[in-house]
């Protein structure tokens, strides 16, 4: 298969960068997506040319490092799946593909179509955790935990963070990964502790990342490659209502005591 | 108000904008009295009533707020949500929601713009800011409303608008819910429903007026 690529070329954070123009051929149909950009890199670097930077580490959907924009959509036109398990059947021959990086305020370009997504790990840093040790795997049923509230967990816990939720809102809101990180903690007993603490802590530190805010077009829960409902967000909403309405006035300890 | 949160400030739009849409279907069913074929006595007592009973005029001052409100923060949102992203795609965004309710701030200021000529035409008559047309008494709405009606291009801007505010809460009703937490998965779907008949009908009522002005009033 042959196909035109618009790429994304940026030095580095500062730079202007532009869409440069690429033709592939000889891709092999059942060929990944970055497969096809090894082969073009390879080429590039046998001409003597400057490869083109981008992110990926396992390569079998789990990792969430990669992050390409491919024709208008995080991860490409395939739903489901992430950037690395993208194949190249899912274009026609001849196709001009455009990739892009995520754009947001909060993910500065690094190079090219690497973004720099540390405000997600800084959301997760102000209280996305439990601060105490929970210990080991308990017996079954010492903490009795509804089905429902195990499976809702678990489904909000497969965020592996990837940021496409970001790049598909057209306000680059990071909602959809607070919420599902707020939800998967909140759901279970041991997160449930913090729960208040934490919602407020997470959405303070977003709102200083710059993301942008919430107009519920859903397009996060579309593209997102682990399939995460936006019922997250609604539940974080609640969680941070409820927080905000309903907690105790933080006690202030004196220095002098 | 720039200091709160992204969510207190969707959650207070989403209360403004809920209040906003019961206060619609009040105001509908006023201007459906214009179709009683009395000479507009009934709709002209319902303005009275409105425009002087104690209960009302109070409202009135929370309604403000709420219009004030919702457009203050749908402002500052709309301006931090561009921020957000200052450097646009080269290939936009074509995931498969739903088309509307990425132009919100479009629609929104369509009617705002709408809204605007309203009071002119009829509140600032009301508080005596703006002089009746000649003829036409200060209190008079109902031949305040036919005159306007009369002129085909005013009818067909008031009811293009109706059509953007339709737009506009076809997605608001169902967003607002959301924004509020109450995502449900028994009554999610009956609410996003219920939001786009309640659009329809909103859309399709008010236009009803100056049709009826337009092709039936006094042709018969």
């Amino acid at each position: 298969m042959n196909f035109t690529l618009k790429i994304w070329r940026q030095k580095n954070v500062t730079a202007k960068g532009e869409m440069v123009s690429y033709d592939v051929s000889g891709i092999s149909a059942d060929s990944s997506f970055f497969e096809m950009l090894d082969t073009l890199n390879q080429k590039l670097i046998t001409t003597g040319g400057d490869p083109v930077a981008f992110d990926h580490d396992c390569r079998e959907g789990i990792c969430g490092t990669c992050s390409l924009y491919i024709n208008g959509r995080p991860h490409g036109p395939a739903k489901g799946v992430t950037t690395c398990q993208l194949h190249m059947r899912a274009f026609k021959d001849g196709d001009t593909i455009f990739i892009e990086p995520w754009r947001a305020k909060a993910f500065p370009i690094i190079r090219d179509l690497i973004v720099d997504r540390s405000a997600l790990d800084k959301i997760i840093q102000a209280g996305g955790y439990v601060s105490v040790n929970t210990g080991g795997v308990p017996d079954a049923n010492t903490i009795p935990v509804p089905k429902e509230k195990s499976d809702a967990a678990f489904d909000a816990a497969t965020c592996i963070g990837c940021g496409a939720c970001v790049a598909a809102c057209s306000n680059a809101a990071a909602m959809l990964f607070i919420g599902a990180k707020v939800s998967h903690l909140a759901l279970l007993p041991q997160g449930r502790v913090e729960a208040a603490t934490r919602v407020q802590k997470m959405v303070a530190c977003m709102d200083e990342q710059g993301f942008g805010n919430c107009s519920n077009t859903y397009a996060c829960e579309f593209d997102c490659p682990k399939g995460i409902s936006v019922a997250n967000i609604a539940r974080m909403n609640r969680e941070f209502l409820g927080a905000k309405l309903f907690s105790e006035k933080e006690r202030v300890i004196k220095e002098s005591l | 108000m720039l200091l709160y949160s992204s969510i207190t400030k969707k959650v207070l739009m989403a209360l403004a904008g809920l209040f906003l849409v019961t206060f619609l279907c009040v105001h509908l069913g006023i201007n459906l009295m214009l179709l009683k074929n009395d000479g507009g006595r009934a709709f002209s007592e319902a303005a009275t009533f409105m425009g002087t009973n104690p209960v009302i005029k109070s409202a009135e001052i929370v309604l403000f707020a709420g219009f004030l409100l919702h457009i203050v923060f749908g402002l500052v949102v709309s301006i931090q949500n561009r921020s957000a992203r200052p450097v646009a795609y080269a290939q936009g965004n074509s995931s498969e929601t739903s088309f509307f309710s990425k132009y919100m701030f479009h629609t929104g200021i369509i009617v705002l713009i709408f809204l605007a000529l309203h009071f002119c035409d009829f509140y600032f008559i009301k508080i005596g800011l703006v002089a009746p047309p000649p003829g036409i008494a200060v209190h008079d709405f109902y031949s305040r409303t036919l005159l306007l009606f009369s002129t085909p291009q005013y009818s067909l801007f008031y009811i293009v608008s109706f059509i953007f505010l339709g737009i506009h809460l076809n997605h608001a009703i169902q967003s607002a819910f959301q924004t509020l937490g109450w995502n449900h998965s028994k009554y999610t779907d009956a609410v996003k429903l219920l939001g786009s008949v309640y659009s329809v009908f909103i859309a399709i009522g008010f236009s009803i007026v100056p049709i009826y002005v337009l092709f039936f009033l006094n042709k018969v």
